[in-house]
């Protein structure tokens, strides 16, 4: 080893950054191309094409072009920075890239019109129709349409790569401004009814064309909207919470109770704000709301997988109806079968805990799943018919009457459901920061260790599930007597997974999150109609998408988040990126100046 | 340290354990009594018995198949493939396509044997696909995760496949085109066979024959029992364990598809969610034979299918529960949890190498 070798390896000097990789540039493209193909087999482009966002762009080719876009954004995206490396200076190498990934996904669409464009078909492919080609190609027949189609998928990759030289600050603002767009397009029917019952319709016919996508000025009145709210209001928020945190403590009650108030407040006036059809959907995500709170507390504080859940919902449902639907059982008023709806729902969760409490838990998990197969497999026979009412369920089970007031229009079921949903967070929060609360965590971190140190592990897992299935009893008896008639078929495995995902995707463990996410992925679905035949492959994507880039979630709890990201991961994730790079000089004419101390001699 | 929390534990279960062997005594109770009364009322004959055991047989060799693709990924990687019943429909579904077709033209008539050999060719061919992006998109990633991550993950993939298949072929029934020359039956050795559960079974004993062959004999067969015994010292040894693992995904694949174009064939037809029961029926034969174990596999596919055939039958009808048929994926769903709660090492034991906490 001479001096010279040392020398290179003390001296600080910082090599060249890792260029953008154009072959990886292309695979991309090539990989979006794919993509949009698919997204337009599958009928996305044409079922969206009534939904139009600005003006006269729909949703339809928003999804069609985010791929080209997407694809020169991350195709020029350059490769993360390595200590003792120059950091990436942006340049003509990421609109290169831009262009490449654009030419993929342009390559890939064209010889996708080439083929159905040509051979029909239809009778395998039933979305694959002659007015999508007319879509693909912009209206102007197939050989000029695909030319023009790749003329945009090229420029929109060159924009996705150029976002790489605007400045980290703009791009930020972009991105808020698409939101912000995005969002006040697909709610035009909440901006329109809450400003309509305010009495302000005025905004509305403003800024909404009667096909119901923005004017143009509407969307630039909603783009400064978003600016101003991200510029001026944001930053400020973290300021007030800062000085909320320095308060004595109870000045810090006293925030947090006027907070409380106000929200209650506006919970309070949000069924008359909505309006009737907007609260019926408020009161689905409401339902679902309850029972991902319950699974939260399974899954997200006890760890244990559970994908049945919606057995306990579907006994609370069905307990519900036979008691109380005047037809086939005692028909007791409803007040009195509430109680016994949630006693029923807690026992269906004792029945299943029990057995499951060793388990492993994938194991576990298909065990749930398994029990609420064989629930919904009762439900639907012909033995239990007469009780039953096999594949006709219930109908006709009364109204919620609580002897002053009888629930039987949205709005007021609105309260019932919303003020439990309120009392189902508080139990999380409190159960969260109780003995039992820190026995779950101990126990999802460390069985045995937990156990050890005198955790009860079998009373922590019975309670969690009790808990949590008696609160989906209680959501069934709602949802029963909400919607008067009950069926198995509403009770199949995907409503488990449903909740599941949503859990999963508001994030583990975290109450807000769940909230958030039973929001946006419930009444968005009811809202956007044509949207509910492709939720369910939405979510699916979204769940793996999740897991891989986010597996804490939307709204992370701290803790969970800490477990499901372990430091090493990362760490691994720096030394091989470091490695490829050392092998790569290694291989290059810079051999020497590599210090490998595993093979110095000492 | 360990057997004070063990001895701590078990004090702590008798009420649960206590409940458990109720449980356990309730069951085999109602079973002896239903077989009893079944058997003793003569209401269906033995030749009624011996078809419906030649069914299980049949559909249980499907799952067989099915059960294959679980339990290997279970050996390597110890998560379950929840997406694997969709990789099997995913089969079922391509073979229809190229079936549907080619049954209108005089080849399907003529050289029958070729033409379903092509269309399970093609079948296989679709579900590796399927399985092989599967594993490096969304499996490959989350190696290192926690288990439970990229269990969760699978449950996604799951559902993303199912509606993909929604969305591009529809959601309708598909009927698979009836195989010229598989009408009927013939008597063998007292057993009434259907051509058609006779092709399946012969089919997929075919193919276990091959798999169970590539996995004792060949280098690449050692190379996976490698991988699952312990994955470390695997790639000691100089195994490509990232390669292995694919050709893992790869031949699980390949058998899912060939199960799909059988399940076909003996069903009749398929849609999107096709692949849900029949993947979770494989599933329980897979832990049925003790998970990883991949002769037990092929014995659990059997057992379960019997099961399910003949169970409702004799126990359900013997305790005077009305349209016990219907009941069949009950059976099934049953078996399962009981299995799992009973005996999750399985009848034939598992063969994993590594302690799992």
């Amino acid at each position: 080893m001479s001096a010279r070798d040392e020398a290179a390896v003390v001296e600080p000097t910082l090599r060249p950054a890792r260029p953008v990789d154009l072959r990886r540039a292309a695979r991309v493209g090539v990989v979006a191309g794919i993509g949009a193909v698919f997204v337009a087999s599958i009928g996305m482009v044409e079922d969206f094409q009534t939904r139009l966002i600005v003006d006269e762009l729909s949703l339809g080719y928003v999804f069609l072009f985010a791929f080209p876009l997407m694809a020169g954004y991350l195709a020029a995206k350059p490769p993360p920075a390595i200590e003792g490396y120059a950091p990436p200076v942006p340049g003509v190498r990421n609109i290169a890239a831009g262009v490449l990934a654009g030419f993929g996904v342009a390559l890939v669409l064209d010889v996708y019109l080439a083929v159905v464009g040509n051979v029909d078909v239809r009778s395998i492919f039933l979305n694959i129709t002659a007015s999508l080609v007319d879509l693909l190609t912009l209206g102007r027949g197939l050989a000029p349409g695909s030319a023009l189609l790749a003329v945009w998928c090229v420029g929109l990759g060159v924009l996705g790569g150029a976002m790489h030289l605007a400045p980290a600050r703009i791009r930020h603002l972009l991105l808020v401004v698409a939101v912000w767009v995005l969002a006040f397009a697909l709610l035009q029917t909440v901006v329109e009814t809450t400003t309509r019952q305010l009495g302000l319709s005025a905004v509305s016919r403003f800024l909404y064309v009667t096909g119901g996508s923005l004017s143009l000025l509407g969307g630039a009145i909603v783009a400064t909207l978003g600016m101003a709210v991200d510029q001026l209001v944001l930053p400020r928020r973290a300021a007030m919470e800062r000085r909320v945190a320095t308060m004595p403590p109870s000045g810090r009650r006293n925030v947090r109770l006027a907070l409380a108030a106000v929200g209650l407040l506006v919970l309070g006036a949000l069924p008359h704000i909505l309006g009737q059809f907007l609260t019926a959907v408020a009161n689905l995500a409401g339902i679902y709301m309850l029972l991902a709170l319950g699974l939260n507390i399974v899954v997200g504080f006890a760890g244990l997988l559970n994908l049945g859940h919606v057995a306990f919902l579907t006994v609370g449902a069905y307990v519900t109806g036979v008691l109380a639907a005047p037809g086939s059982g005692p028909g007791l008023p409803i007040v009195a079968v509430l109680p016994i709806a949630i006693g029923a729902g807690a026992i269906a969760g004792l029945i299943v805990g029990a057995p499951v409490l060793r388990m492993r838990g994938d194991y576990l998990a298909i065990v749930t799943l398994g029990f609420a197969e064989i629930v919904r497999l009762l439900a639907v026979s012909d033995w239990l018919k007469p009780t039953l009412g096999g594949a006709q369920g219930i109908t006709q089970i009364p109204s919620l009457d609580l002897g002053f007031r009888v629930l039987d229009s949205p709005q007021e079921f609105f309260y019932a459901i919303f003020g439990l949903a309120v009392a189902a967070a508080y139990i999380s929060y409190a159960l969260l920061n109780s003995r039992m609360g820190r026995a779950w965590i101990a126990m999802r971190e460390d069985e045995s260790v937990a156990e050890a140190m005198g955790v009860n592990v079998i009373a922590a897992k019975l309670w969690a599930f009790v808990i949590g299935a008696s609160l989906a009893g209680f959501a069934g008896a709602l949802y029963a007597s909400s919607i008067h008639s009950i069926f198995p078929a509403s009770f199949g495995i995907e409503q488990s997974i449903l909740i599941l995902i949503i859990v999963i995707i508001g994030g583990l463990g975290s109450v807000p999150g769940v909230v958030v996410a039973s929001l946006l992925l419930i009444a968005l679905p009811e809202l956007l109609r044509e949207f509910r035949e492709y939720r369910y492959l939405v979510y699916g994507a979204l769940l793996i998408f999740m897991m891989l880039s986010r597996p804490e979630g939307l709204i992370p709890s701290r803790r969970r988040a800490a477990e499901l990201r372990e430091d090493e991961r990362s760490q691994d994730e720096w030394l091989k990126t470091a490695q490829a790079q050392a092998d790569r000089d290694a291989a290059g004419p810079t051999t020497g100046d590599v210090g490998r101390p595993a093979t110095e001699p000492a | 340290m360990s057997e004070a929390v063990a001895g701590r534990a078990s004090r702590k279960l008798t009420g649960i354990d206590g409940f458990l062997w109720l449980l356990r005594i309730v069951l085999i109770g109602a079973i002896a009594i239903g077989a009893f009364n079944s058997l003793v009322s003569g209401r269906l004959s033995g030749q009624d018995w011996r078809n419906l055991i030649v069914f299980g047989i049949a559909q249980g060799s499907v799952y067989a198949l099915i059960a294959l693709g679980y339990t290997m990924v279970y050996g390597v990687l110890r998560f379950i493939n929840f997406a694997h019943g969709e990789v099997f429909m995913i089969g079922a579904m391509i073979g229809f396509v190229v079936a549907d077709p080619l049954s209108r033209t005089a080849f399907w008539h003529e050289q029958t044997i070729l033409a379903v050999l092509l269309v399970i060719l093609a079948a296989m061919v679709a579900s590796t696909t399927v399985a092989l992006v599967l594993e490096r998109v969304a499996y490959r990633p989350l190696r290192s995760a926690p288990r439970l991550v990229p269990f969760i993950t699978a449950i996604g993939a799951s559902f993303f496949l199912q509606y993909a298949i929604a969305g591009l072929f529809g959601v309708g029934f598909k009927s698979y085109p009836r195989v010229p020359g598989l009408t009927g039956a013939f008597e063998f050795a007292g057993f009434r066979l259907l051509k058609t559960q006779s092709l399946v079974i012969v089919v997929a004993a075919v193919a276990m024959a091959g798999l169970y062959m590539f996995i004792e004999r060949t280098k690449a067969g050692r190379a996976i029992r490698a991988v699952s015994e312990d994955q470390e010292t695997a790639r000691l040894m100089g195994i490509n364990v990232d390669r292995t693992i694919a050709l893992v995904f790869a031949v699980g694949g390949a058998m899912a598809g060939i199960a799909g174009v059988l399940y076909g064939i003996v069903f009749g037809q398929v849609f999107f969610f096709s692949g849900f029961v029949p993947g979770i029926k494989a599933f329980t034969a897979a832990v049925l034979g003790g998970i990883g174990n991949i002769s037990g596999a092929m014995a659990g596919g059997l057992v379960l299918g019997s099961v399910e055939s003949v169970g409702p039958s004799l126990v359900l009808t013997g305790l005077g529960v009305p349209a016990a048929n219907q009941l069949k994926d009950m059976v099934a769903f049953l078996t399962l949890v009981l299995v799992l709660i009973f005996r999750p090492t399985g009848i034939l034991g598992e063969r994993l190498a590594e302690d799992r906490v």
